[in-house]
């Protein structure tokens, strides 16, 4: 991504949220903007609409669990097939409340991928219209992609741990 | 269909009775297990409600435990139809963390082996929605070419389908000779394998009468359910990430993207069949490039990421010590995150990759095309008959491994 | 066509012939051993395929390692008429109620077979989701390792259930001991 697409797309956005936007960064030549979690959605919507950026394809979001700083990041990352440009939003959530508004009322397409986040991290997405468990079984109480949560059913007796080097 | 939706609207509400039908996680052995509850108003769909994880082996988490140079088997995993393509993109991740610089000759073979696994992926689907349709023929026939494909793979890299092939930075050793006869004889008898099927399936008129306009979607709707690969293109939308973004020198390579104008599964049929057409372009190609490189070169020359040839590890004190700490995760590597993205058999297939500079990820996520282009499905059934539903989940090419992870 | 060390015609072994008492238009031998024959080879399997491994089943049932030749040709994928269930991938903790559900569903004399590292054992996913090896839930006669088999593995793990339903004695699927093992899965 060029010197000039990266100013456009920040100065569109900080047309209207200048107070929000906490850290760019540049990332291996990806655009990284860390932003405070209020006003996530009516910035993406803000992207999507605005003629600059034209971010109207998310590729992907996902949660990623923080234990040192005690909090969990969701990144949402967008591409505008207009333009080529690729941008990487983060917000950061403090783990024991992990509340943030759903993005489906942009875009369709995350609706199952809040679903994942919240499986695997507990991310409640308010205004979700089917927030419940999608890949892990419905009756489970841990959200198993947090640290503190180990990776191996604890319950098997057939293999043998001190082996294994776990 | 509009005849009979004459008579039951006319029904008031309170008196429809609606039957809810399972296509239960096991389905006959094809797709893969997946559940979809459907509502029905006699042989129409009304609602389609999907629950999956019946295959959720939690790839993610298991990557956080796994040193990267293992983490190559867990990708082979996801779209196990095509793997070298999950392997080649997780690899050039990695070398975008690492800034490893690969020679064109192993863009190259990359790209020869990835285009191989393309027309494998698209193979089996479009033989599937043949069978799917009743025409069991095209499947037996075509598998024979695959068995061909694996045999290629075998060469390279011993094993047929879960290939674990090419290491981070290169290729773990250089194509035998053998492999190169195999990949010629496949290129020349492939053409006339892929007519035959063509000719039994694109222009016969009981497929185009089931295929047509059955689980169409429109480019809009596609787009915002973030639909790639074959399915996008096949609603109008000519998004491919080997030209958007290319990767591994697919900018030197000349070829066209298909794509069609209803989105229904006649388009996606086609759309497949041409870029099986185009991947054979690309391979020639390829083929002409690799002769002009020097021959003794399969993978980039950087000591402390990429694994030193068994010969000098064998032989030298440096290959020693090197392949001891790469093995043993005690080399430096950068802290950062990092996204790359390749053209799988199904869409823009993710990694989207977190290193603390341990020997293990931080946090990896894959950015599956299955998983996103799926919640469309309920969309795209609605109205239909259970046969149109059928055949729209086989277009789809939905592969349980790649949906679930 | 024919040369004096045999036509095409008379190389051909269909089977071999059980041990009997033979004459003019009729063949003696015992009932166990005829139902052995029949039954082994024509063996309909039911295909619970997963994953990788349910491709390497596709490629087992193309032309090339035809496993149709073994009288495996007709695949059931209904539990109520299906001999041999293929378990093939990787089954997860969510998926076990329904395996269970299918066995339970298979009329007796029924085999089961457990075809890659994943069902065997859990394979390569010990995670808190997989379930370490079908075994856990429901009785397997055949297990074939591998990651994912070659097709001549699984042909060899079919040859080896056509083994045991050729040698199998008509009364054991009454008897305790296969009783007391079907409860030991909860299994009635």
């Amino acid at each position: 991504m060029e010197g000039t697409d990266q100013e456009k797309i920040i100065s569109a956005l900080k047309e209207k949220f200048e107070g929000e936007v906490l850290q760019v960064e540049l990332l291996y030549d990806f655009l990284t903007i860390t932003l405070k979690k209020d006003q996530i959605i009516s910035i993406i919507r803000h992207l999507y609409d605005h003629p600059d950026t034209q971010f109207q394809y998310l590729t992907t979001l996902c949660g990623v669990h923080y234990p040192d700083l005690n909090q969990i990041a969701v990144m949402y990352q967008l591409h505008s097939l207009q333009k080529n440009y690729r941008i990487r939003l983060k917000i950061y959530l403090p783990v024991e409340n992990p509340v943030t508004p759903t993005l489906t009322t942009v875009f369709p397409a995350a609706n199952w991928l809040e679903r994942e986040t919240f499986d695997f991290f507990g991310v409640v997405f308010e205004g979700h219209p089917n927030l419940k468990r999608i890949l892990n079984v419905e009756d489970m109480i841990i959200f198993p992609l947090r640290k503190e949560y180990p990776l191996e059913d604890q319950t098997r007796e057939d293999k043998n741990d001190t082996m294994f080097g776990r | 269909m509009e005849a009979k939706q004459q008579v039951t609207d006319q029904l008031p509400p309170e008196e429809k009775q609606y039957s809810y039908l399972n296509l239960g996680p096991t389905h006959p052995a094809t797709h893969g297990i997946f559940q979809n509850v459907l509502k029905m108003d006699g042989e129409i769909i009304v609602d389609a409600e999907p629950t999956i994880g019946y295959i959720h082996r939690a790839f993610e988490k298991l990557a956080e435990r796994r040193p990267f140079y293992q983490i190559t088997t867990l990708t082979d995993r996801m779209n196990y139809c095509s793997s070298p393509i999950n392997n080649m993109g997780w690899h050039m991740t990695v070398e975008k963390l690492l800034n490893i610089e690969i020679p064109k000759r192993v863009q190259y073979l990359r790209v020869i082996i990835m285009e191989l696994s393309r027309i494998s992926d698209h193979i089996i689907c479009n033989t599937i929605i043949g069978q799917d349709t009743g025409a069991t023929t095209g499947f037996l026939y075509l598998f024979q070419m695959r068995e061909r494909i694996y045999e290629i793979f075998e060469e390279i890299c011993g094993a047929r389908l879960t290939t674990n092939i090419g290491r981070i930075g290169g290729m773990e050793r250089n194509f035998p000779k053998r492999a190169w006869e195999k990949i010629d004889a496949f290129m020349v008898d492939f053409p006339p394998a892929l007519d035959e099927f063509t000719r039994l399936l694109e222009r016969n008129r009981i497929f185009m009468d089931r295929t047509i306009n059955c689980g169409s979607i429109s480019a809009e709707r596609a787009l915002a359910y973030s639909f790639s690969g074959p399915n996008l293109r096949a609603a109008g939308v000519d998004y491919d990430v080997r030209v958007m973004n290319p990767y591994s020198s697919y900018e030197e390579f000349d070829f066209i993207i298909p794509v069609g104008t209803n989105g229904d599964t006649y388009d996606r049929f086609i759309v497949r069949q041409h870029e099986m057409l185009e991947s054979m372009k690309i391979i020639r190609q390829a083929l002409e490039k690799v002769k002009k490189e020097p021959e003794h070169i399969y993978q980039a020359r950087v000591p402390e990421f990429v694994l030193p040839p068994k010969e000098e590890v064998y032989n030298n004190m440096e290959a020693l010590i090197y392949q001891f700490k790469i093995v043993m995760g005690e080399t430096d590597v950068p802290k950062g995150e990092v996204y790359h993205s390749v053209e799988g058999g199904n869409g823009e297939l993710g990694f989207y990759l977190i290193s603390d500079g341990g020997r293990t990820p931080f946090r990896l996520h894959f950015r599956r095309p299955c998983f996103i282009y799926y919640q469309a499905y309920p969309e795209m059934i609605k109205g239909t008959m259970l046969s149109d539903a059928i055949l729209t989940m086989s277009s789809m090419n939905v592969i349980a491994g790649e949906l679930d992870a | 066509m024919t040369t004096s060390q045999g036509s095409i015609t008379s190389n051909v072994n269909i089977g071999e012939k059980p041990e009997g008492y033979e004459g003019a238009g009729f063949f003696a031998t015992s009932l166990d051993k005829v139902v052995g024959m029949a039954r082994a080879n024509s063996i309909w399997p039911l295909p619970f395929a997963t994953s990788c491994c349910g491709i390497e089943f596709m490629a087992t049932m193309g032309s090339h390692y035809d496993l149709g030749r073994f009288g495996s040709e007709r695949l059931s994928f209904s539990p109520r008429q299906a001999d041999l269930l293929m378990v093939m991938g990787t089954i997860a903790k969510k998926m076990g109620p329904i395996l269970r559900q299918v066995y339970e569903q298979m009329a007796e004399p029924r085999w089961v077979i457990s075809v890659g590292a994943c069902a065997c054992s859990g394979g390569i996913f010990d995670t808190y989701s997989v379930l370490q090896g079908i075994d856990r839930i429901i009785p397997v006669d055949v297990y074939v390792p591998g990651c994912p088999p070659r097709p001549e593995q699984i042909l060899d793990g079919i040859l080896k259930i056509q083994h045991l339903v050729e040698t199998e004695s008509r009364r054991r699927r009454e008897s305790p001991e296969y009783k007391a093992m079907l409860n030991t899965y909860g299994i009635e």
